[in-house]
C-alpha cells in the first residue's frame, strides 16, 4: 500500500451532500478488474454528458483542478454501497485524501486500505475551505498526517485520526500482516469460543 | 421471584461485541468473525489473496452464492455476457480452490446472499456476520451483529477470520403503536429513515425494538434491518424472540438436539438488560401510518401515499434545499403533485429488501385477477423462494396478470447483470436505493413495499393498495 505522510496538492470542492458510492462509480463498472484501473469511471454519470463530453459545470473538469489530489466534499460522503471501487476510482484518478464533515462508514474504512486519508472536520470548517477554494481555484492545501493538520496559507485546521490507522498509513503497512502478529491470540480465542458455542462451527 | 438486575446492564449490541473481542490495540478491536458470506462481486478479495500468496483460514465458516451478475432469464443457456460469466465462474473456481461451500447457478439454494443466509439458518443470533455488501445489515433481524465491509476487509476476513473495528455507538429505535393492516416492514423502515435522515444513524449500531417490531414477521424484520445502512447505521438488529427461534428451527445450518438446546439458552441471554443505556434513542409511532413511497434520490425522501411531492423552497438550510431541488429535477417531478398522480413505466418486485416468500404472497394477492399496465418484473430472492412460490401457484397468478416471473438474483435493484431501466423511465421498486442512476443511467426509482409496487403495476400509477377496487 502507498505510504501517506504529507501531501501538498490542489484541492477541488464538491458540494454535494449524501454523495453516494453509486454516484462516485456507477454499478455497471464494478465488473472491472483492479489492474484495468477505475480512474476514468470516477463520477462518470455526472462528469460527462450524454455524448461523453466533459460537463463544464462539474468541478473536476475545470482546468484549475486538473491536478487535484484532495477532494473537499460534503456531509455523508461515500454513503450507500460498500463498493471499494469508489475508493479505487478516486485513487486511480490521482486523489489521496478526502475532507468532509462526515462519511459513509464502509467508504471511510475502505479509504485506509488503499492509502487514502479521509479527514473529518466540522461542517463550518469544511464549508469555509470549500468557499476559499471556490474563490481561488487551483490553490493547494497541505495535509500533514503526522501532526494531523490541514493547512491553507496561514490557516490551520486540526483533525483526529485513529492511532492504528494513522500508523498503517504512515508506514504503508498491510493490516493482514499486522493481524497475523496476533495469530496465537486468534487461535486461543477460537478454541475457547468453540468450546463454549459448539453449535456455531 | 424477579431476577436480580445485572450489576452492569448491557445492550444486545454490547453483549455480542464483548463476546467476540480477540484483542484490542490503540482503540481498535480485533473482532472474531463467526460467519462470512461471499458472492460473485467478491472477486477483488480472492484476486488479492492469490496475489499475496495467502490462503483462506476457515473455509467452513464461509458460504458463497452468485447473485449480482447472474441472469434472471434464459439461464439454461448459460451467461451470454462474457464479463458476467467470468465473475460467476470465478466464484466457482475460487470457492472450490479454498474449500468454501458454494451454491451455484443451477443449485436451487442459489440466491441473493442476504436471502440465502437466513433461509439456510447460516445466520444465527449472537454471531458476528460480515459480507462484502452493504445490505449485510439484513442479518441483524435474527439478532446477529452483521455489517457490510469492503473488498480489502473481505480479503482480511478470509485470511484471518477476524476484522479490526472501532466499537460502534449504540442507538435504540423504538417503534411504538400498531402498524395498520396490510402495512409492513418496508413502510416502517421508510418512515424511520424519513424521520431520522439518511445519515441519522451514522456511526451507530441500531437496535430496533418496541411493539410494532415484535409484531413483525421474520420477513418484515429482515426488510427493516436490511435498510439500516440507508440511515447510515453500521448495523441494525432485533433481539431474538420466539418468532426468531421458530423461524430458525429445522433450517439446514441450525443446530439440532442438544446443540439446539445449548444454542437456545445462549440466544435467550442476548436481549438487552433492563437498565442498559444507549448513546441515542429515537421513538416513532406507526399507528396511523400510510403506505410509504419515496419521491427523491435518497431513501430519506419518503412520504405517505396520501401526501404530495414536497416543496424544497420551504427548506431553510441552503445546502439541503439545493440538494432536494436537484433531486426533483432529476426525478422530473413538480412540488405539490399528489403522489397518487405519478405514473410509472416499470415495476420491479424483488431484491434483498423484498424478495422473500411473504413479499411475493403480498404482491400476488394484489395481482390476482388484475392485469399489469406496465412491464413488471418479479424476481424471487432465491431458488428456494422461487420453488415455494411455484408450489403455492404464485407464478401462475403473476403470469395471468402479465407480470414476468424470473430466476433469482439482485437483478434490477442495481442492474449489474444487465436488468436495468432506460434513462428517463420511472420505476416503482421494492428495492432499497433510489440514488441517481441506481437502476440504470438516468433511471428514476421510487421505493415502496411489494403491495404498493404491485398496485402500481396494475394501475400504472402510485396507488394506495387498500383503495384498489374489486379485482
Amino acid at each position: 500500500m502507498d505510504k501517506f505522510e504529507t501531501l501538498t496538492a490542489v484541492a477541488v470542492p464538491l458540494k454535494v451532500a449524501n454523495c453516494d458510492t453509486d454516484r462516485i462509480i456507477p454499478a455497471r463498472f464494478l465488473k472491472t478488474r483492479r489492474s484495468e484501473g477505475f480512474g476514468r469511471h470516477l463520477f462518470c454519470d455526472v462528469r460527462y454528458d450524454a455524448s461523453g463530453a466533459p460537463r463544464h459545470d462539474f468541478p473536476l473538469n475545470r482546468p484549475a483542478y486538473a491536478d487535484a489530489k484532495i477532494l473537499v466534499a460534503d456531509a455523508n460522503f461515500g454513503c450507500g454501497s460498500s463498493r471499494e471501487a469508489a475508493v479505487y476510482a478516486l485513487h486511480d484518478a490521482g486523489f489521496r485524501a478526502v475532507i468532509a464533515p462526515s462519511f459513509g462508514d464502509i467508504f471511510f474504512n475502505n479509504c485506509f486500505k488503499n492509502g487514502m486519508l479521509p479527514i473529518v472536520l466540522p461542517a463550518e470548517e469544511v464549508a469555509a475551505i470549500r468557499a476559499a477554494l471556490t474563490e481561488n481555484p487551483g490553490t493547494p492545501l497541505t495535509i500533514d498526517l503526522e501532526n494531523q493538520t490541514v493547512t491553507r496559507g496561514n490557516q490551520v485546521w486540526s483533525f483526529a485520526v485513529d492511532p492504528q490507522r494513522k500508523q498503517c498509513l504512515l508506514e504503508g503497512l498491510d493490516d493482514i500482516n499486522l493481524t497475523l502478529q496476533h495469530r496465537s491470540a486468534i487461535d486461543r480465542f477460537e478454541a475457547q469460543y468453540r468450546a463454549e458455542r459448539a453449535w456455531v462451527e | 421471584m424477579a431476577d436480580a438486575l445485572p450489576a452492569h446492564p448491557r445492550t444486545i449490541i454490547d453483549k455480542i461485541w464483548d463476546s467476540h473481542v480477540i484483542t484490542e490495540q490503540n482503540g481498535e478491536t480485533l473482532l472474531y468473525v463467526d460467519r462470512h458470506l461471499l458472492h460473485d462481486g467478491s472477486f477483488h478479495a480472492f484476486d488479492g489473496l492469490k496475489a499475496e500468496g495467502r490462503r483462506v483460514l476457515r473455509p467452513a465458516q464461509a458460504l458463497a452464492t452468485p447473485d449480482h451478475y447472474v441472469p434472471t432469464t434464459g439461464r439454461r443457456h448459460g451467461i451470454p455476457v462474457a464479463d458476467y460469466r467470468n465473475l460467476v465462474e470465478g466464484l466457482v473456481a475460487n470457492t472450490a480452490a479454498s474449500g468454501i461451500t458454494h451454491f451455484g447457478m443451477d443449485d436451487p439454494r442459489q440466491g441473493i446472499v442476504h436471502i440465502v443466509g437466513p433461509e439456510q439458518g447460516f445466520t444465527q443470533p449472537g454471531i458476528v456476520l460480515v459480507c462484502g455488501d452493504s445490505h449485510t445489515s439484513t442479518h441483524g433481524a435474527l439478532g446477529a451483529l452483521a455489517f457490510g465491509i469492503g473488498a480489502s476487509e473481505v480479503k482480511h476476513v478470509l485470511a484471518t477470520q477476524s476484522i479490526w473495528q472501532r466499537r460502534p455507538k449504540t442507538m435504540r429505535i423504538a417503534v411504538e403503536g400498531r402498524l395498520p393492516e396490510g402495512l409492513g416492514g418496508k413502510d416502517v423502515i421508510l418512515a424511520i429513515i424519513g424521520q431520522i435522515s439518511a445519515a441519522g444513524a451514522s456511526g451507530h449500531a441500531v437496535e430496533y425494538c418496541g411493539p410494532a417490531i415484535r409484531a413483525l414477521s421474520m420477513e418484515g424484520r429482515l426488510t427493516v434491518c436490511n435498510m439500516s445502512i440507508e440511515a447510515g447505521a453500521r448495523a441494525g438488529l432485533i433481539a431474538p424472540d420466539d418468532t426468531t427461534f421458530a423461524y430458525l428451527a429445522g433450517r439446514p445450518y441450525a443446530p439440532v438436539g442438544k446443540a439446539w438446546d445449548a444454542a437456545l439458552a445462549h440466544w435467550r441471554s442476548l436481549p438487552t438488560d433492563a437498565g442498559a443505556t444507549y448513546d441515542r434513542s429515537v421513538t416513532i409511532d406507526v399507528s396511523g401510518l400510510a403506505p410509504m413511497v419515496t419521491w427523491g434520490t435518497s431513501p430519506e425522501d419518503a412520504a405517505p401515499i396520501d401526501g404530495r411531492v414536497p416543496d424544497p423552497s420551504a427548506i431553510a438550510d441552503a445546502a439541503r434545499r439545493e440538494s432536494k431541488i436537484r433531486a426533483l429535477e432529476y426525478m422530473g417531478l413538480k412540488p405539490g403533485t399528489p403522489l397518487s398522480e405519478i405514473e410509472v413505466d416499470r415495476v420491479f418486485i424483488g431484491s434483498c429488501t423484498n424478495g422473500r416468500i411473504e413479499d411475493l404472497r403480498v404482491a400476488a394477492a394484489i395481482a390476482r385477477g388484475r392485469k399489469a399496465r406496465v412491464p413488471t418484473l418479479v424476481v424471487p430472492g432465491s431458488g428456494l423462494v422461487r420453488q415455494q412460490a411455484e408450489a403455492e401457484g404464485l407464478d401462475r397468478i403473476f403470469a395471468d396478470a402479465g407480470f414476468e416471473w424470473r430466476e433469482p438474483g439482485c437483478s434490477m435493484c442495481l442492474g449489474t447483470n444487465g436488468d436495468t431501466i432506460a434513462a428517463g423511465m420511472r420505476a416503482a421498486s421494492t428495492s432499497n436505493r433510489n440514488f441517481e442512476g441506481r437502476q440504470g443511467k438516468g433511471g428514476r426509482t421510487h421505493l415502496m413495499s411489494p403491495a404498493m409496487a404491485a398496485a402500481a403495476a396494475v394501475t400504472g400509477r402510485f396507488t394506495d393498495f387498500r383503495r384498489l377496487g374489486p379485482s
